[in-house]
């Protein structure tokens, strides 16, 4: 098989981390070889993260390049600009509708451009649209949004819901599975 | 078992599984997570120094002492620590010693770009690069045993997609190893004139042995495929290879000083056409140039930034007249650019009081390297100058002593960890040299920038174990400075005050800005909300550049879920109509 490689974009403190170590997870338990990449150190200011997961029967290099992303699972809108070269014409865009404004915008001197999704649809044909924010509130915790996104991304990559579900059990707390696995049942329900 | 592990975990595991008894170092970008790692593994000592330099100070007396040894730090670290490690390197070892230089290709959180292959030329030691996790666990073992074998302390260098890239590790079971005896050997290790020499003699007879060895160590590996190229490279630069041209040959050097001559020459006879991919300077180039060999590097991959694998593909396979399709892309011509999102200060953070004051006061102002630095950006914009870990007090000094209009304006700022990093010297050299600057410690009360590390005055450990918190205070009274002030950089108007007050006399002043870092003090404070009915929409409260506050269509708003309840701005907005939010917001 083709690696899979696999973008996870956001903001310092999204949770982007968590979600690619459940990708992770999902690969070792599938006998995959995986590399992951993150840039951290700026990240917990607030900065642009960007974590790169790739998996496949073996692979080398961990970074993903322009037009090599199969999916895009964006955690800000914004972001989802940002990044949008790196994902192939035909790959899967997925990005939370949250705004997080950077801090140009905020002052003032910068826009935050509108209708990102919408422009987004003009551009690649997969792009799914999820309320990540207000699904996780409703689930009772906003903190848990990343796996809503987990979810979303687990019904469209293909390996069994099973897997997923175990990864998800091995990386986060035990005391926050349930309310985690709740986030990821309404994902992927999407 | 197998583990994903990151280049930094790997590395501790790698210390652990190969007996290391001794792990020290001074946090810094990407080299942080290797000691936060060895900390599971409890019969390694490890610590945190406040310095490289000391870390490798430490790290030389854990091996003169007999112990297996790794010593860790960013690229820039090694700068500090080139004075032991110099001399080191005519002593050697008794335990084996590696040193961990992890670089940052790319800058990205680093001030500069410095390849470290040249400090192990310069020193004259081996320098080991991995090219994965495994890799980086499996070197650690091998630097060691290339230590001890040749008496040599060892270089282990990374880069930031090495250190903080995860890859699957095959874990084995630590080897026993014991301490060596130590024994007292003054020609070897008190490096005066007269010892010197002979050791000189020593570290050139060391480096042709080494030289020799490297033909035969399984580091260096030759990979012949289609002959029609052939590349040398090492670390991550080796995965951009295999995965940009799977079919061509390869000599991938573990070890890339000294290199294998003869395994070089072979290699580059066996290809028609040779190519260098490293990063950074030429480091293998021009010594497999000196070679006498035709070979092309830097004339077609920069010296500037990282290498990435379709550079690799595009430029040899244009060398090569291989056909490269282009990769298909999504077009993102006529789409608006994404607006850049800079770090910054965190809402709550103790910092943005101190820069907002300085701004206002219109000081000059010398920095530091810390999560501080960020104080230069808009809108705080209170920053003249960041050099190295450090250097704001020494930058402070000479600029009130060379230019007379600068005197009574110079502020230095310098965070906690920096300035028991070096920052201590510098304020005795301002004391000794009659400066009359004044100095503020941003006392966050932790190495907040690398993720929150223990440092002298935190009262704790790398394991988390209570230490004597040093007195800021009282060490500056005792150098000799009379104007110690400690303020709650949250108190704006005293803040205001003291700094009016310090800069104004003709004397050095301490001024300490003393409040957690807001990522580790959970906020008590209630958050605040806008009270429209007097918000007329001035921007005073933009300019504290707090990522909770916000202009959204034309109205100043309040982001209430990560206000901390600081209340700065209630303290800026002069219509208090910044007031503390109802129990229904909470």
């Amino acid at each position: 098989m083709n690696n899979l490689n696999l973008l996870l974009v956001g903001v310092g403190g999204q949770g982007t981390i968590l979600a690619s170590n459940v990708l992770a997870e999902v690969a070792l338990q599938s006998g995959l070889d995986v590399k992951m990449s993150e840039i951290h150190g700026m990240a917990q200011r607030g900065g642009s993260v960007v974590t790169q997961v790739k998996i496949g029967q073996k692979v080398f290099s961990p970074l993903v390049e322009k037009g090599e992303a199969d999916a895009v699972l964006a955690f800000e809108q914004l972001e989802v600009l940002r990044w949008l070269e790196y994902v192939k014409p035909e790959g899967e865009v997925i990005v939370s509708t949250q705004v997080i404004e950077p801090i140009p915008v905020i002052l003032g001197k910068a826009e935050y451009p509108q209708g990102i999704v919408e422009l987004i649809r003009t551009r690649v044909e997969k792009a799914t649209e999820v309320d990540a924010l207000g699904i996780a509130e409703s689930c009772g915790n906003p903190r848990v949004s990343n796996t809503v996104m987990i979810g979303v991304l687990a019904k469209k990559l293909g390996f069994s819901k099973e897997v997923w579900v175990r990864a998800l059990e091995n990386k986060v707390r035990p005391s926050l599975f349930a309310i985690n696995l709740k986030a990821f049942e309404k994902g992927y329900a999407i | 078992m197998k583990a994903l592990l990151s280049g930094n975990e790997a590395i501790a595991r790698g210390a652990y599984e190969a007996g290391v008894k001794a792990a020290v170092g001074y946090p810094g970008t990407p080299s942080t997570e290797i000691l936060e790692a060895i900390v599971q593994y409890p019969e390694v000592y490890a610590q945190w120094s406040p310095n490289e330099k000391v870390a490798f100070e430490v790290g030389v007396g854990a091996s003169i002492g007999g112990a297996r040894t790794i010593v860790t730090m960013k690229h820039v670290g090694v700068n500090v620590a080139a004075d032991p490690l110099f001399t080191f390197a005519y002593s050697g070892v008794n335990g084996g010693f590696v040193l961990v230089s992890a670089d940052d290709p790319g800058m990205h959180s680093s001030q500069n770009e410095q390849d470290n292959r040249m400090y192990a030329k310069f020193a004259k030691i081996p320098v080991l690069e991995p090219s994965d996790s495994q890799e980086a666990k499996d070197y650690v073992g091998a630097a060691l045993s290339i230590s001890e074998t040749f008496d040599t302390p060892v270089m282990l260098r990374t880069t930031t997609r090495i250190a903080h890239s995860q890859s699957m590790v095959e874990l084995a079971d630590p080897r026993a190893t014991d301490l060596k005896a130590y024994t007292k050997n003054t020609v070897k290790y008190i490096m005066i004139p007269a010892h010197g020499r002979a050791r000189r003699v020593f570290v050139e007879e060391r480096l042709q042995k080494l030289r020799e060895w490297a033909d035969n160590t399984e580091l260096n590996r030759v990979e012949l495929k289609d002959r029609r190229c052939g590349i040398i490279t090492s670390g991550m630069c080796y995965q951009y290879v295999k995965e940009a041209l799977p079919e061509a040959s390869v000599l991938k050097l573990g070890l890339t000083f000294p290199l294998p001559e003869k395994t070089i020459r072979d290699f580059a006879s066996q290809v028609e056409q040779l190519f260098v991919v490293e990063e950074l300077e030429p480091f293998l180039e021009e010594a497999i140039t000196v070679m006498g060999i035709k070979v092309k590097g830097k004339a077609l991959f920069p010296v500037i930034g990282e290498i990435t694998s379709a550079m690799v593909r595009e430029k040899i396979g244009a060398e090569l007249g291989l056909e490269i399709p282009a990769t298909a892309k999504v077009s993102v011509a006529g789409l608006p650019a994404a607006p850049p999102r800079p770090p910054v200060l965190c809402p709550g953070c103790p910092h943005r009081a101190v820069f907002y004051t300085l701004k206002k006061l219109k000081l000059t102002v010398t920095g530091d390297i810390g999560c501080y630095t960020l104080g230069c950006l808009p809108p705080l914009e209170a920053m003249d100058t960041t050099i190295c870990m450090g250097a704001s007090i020494g930058v402070a000094l000479g600029m009130e002593k060379a230019n007379p209009a600068l005197k009574g304006r110079v502020v230095a700022v310098i965070g906690d960890s920096t300035f028991f990093h070096s920052g201590i010297t510098g304020l005795i050299d301002m004391v000794y040299n009659k400066g009359t600057g004044t100095v503020m410690i941003l006392d966050n009360n932790t190495t907040a920038m690398t993720g929150h590390q223990q440092h002298p005055a935190t009262g704790k450990t790398l394991q988390g174990e209570p230490a004597y918190a040093v007195q800021v205070a009282e060490l500056a009274r005792a150098l000799g400075i009379k104007r110690v002030v400690e303020i709650d950089p949250f108190d704006l108007a005293g803040l205001e005050t003291v700094l009016r007050e310090e800069t104004s006399v003709p004397e050095i002043s301490l001024i300490i800005a003393k409040r957690p870092c807001a990522l580790l003090e959970k906020a008590t404070g209630k958050s605040v909300r806008i009270d429209s009915e007097k918000c007329i929409n001035c921007k005073q409260c933009l300019n504290l550049g707090c990522p909770a506050i916000a202009l959204r269509d034309g109205r100043i708003t309040l982001n209430t879920p990560i206000c901390t309840g600081c209340n700065l701005c209630m303290q800026v907005c002069k219509l208090s109509a910044i007031v503390k939010a109802g129990d229904d917001n909470e």
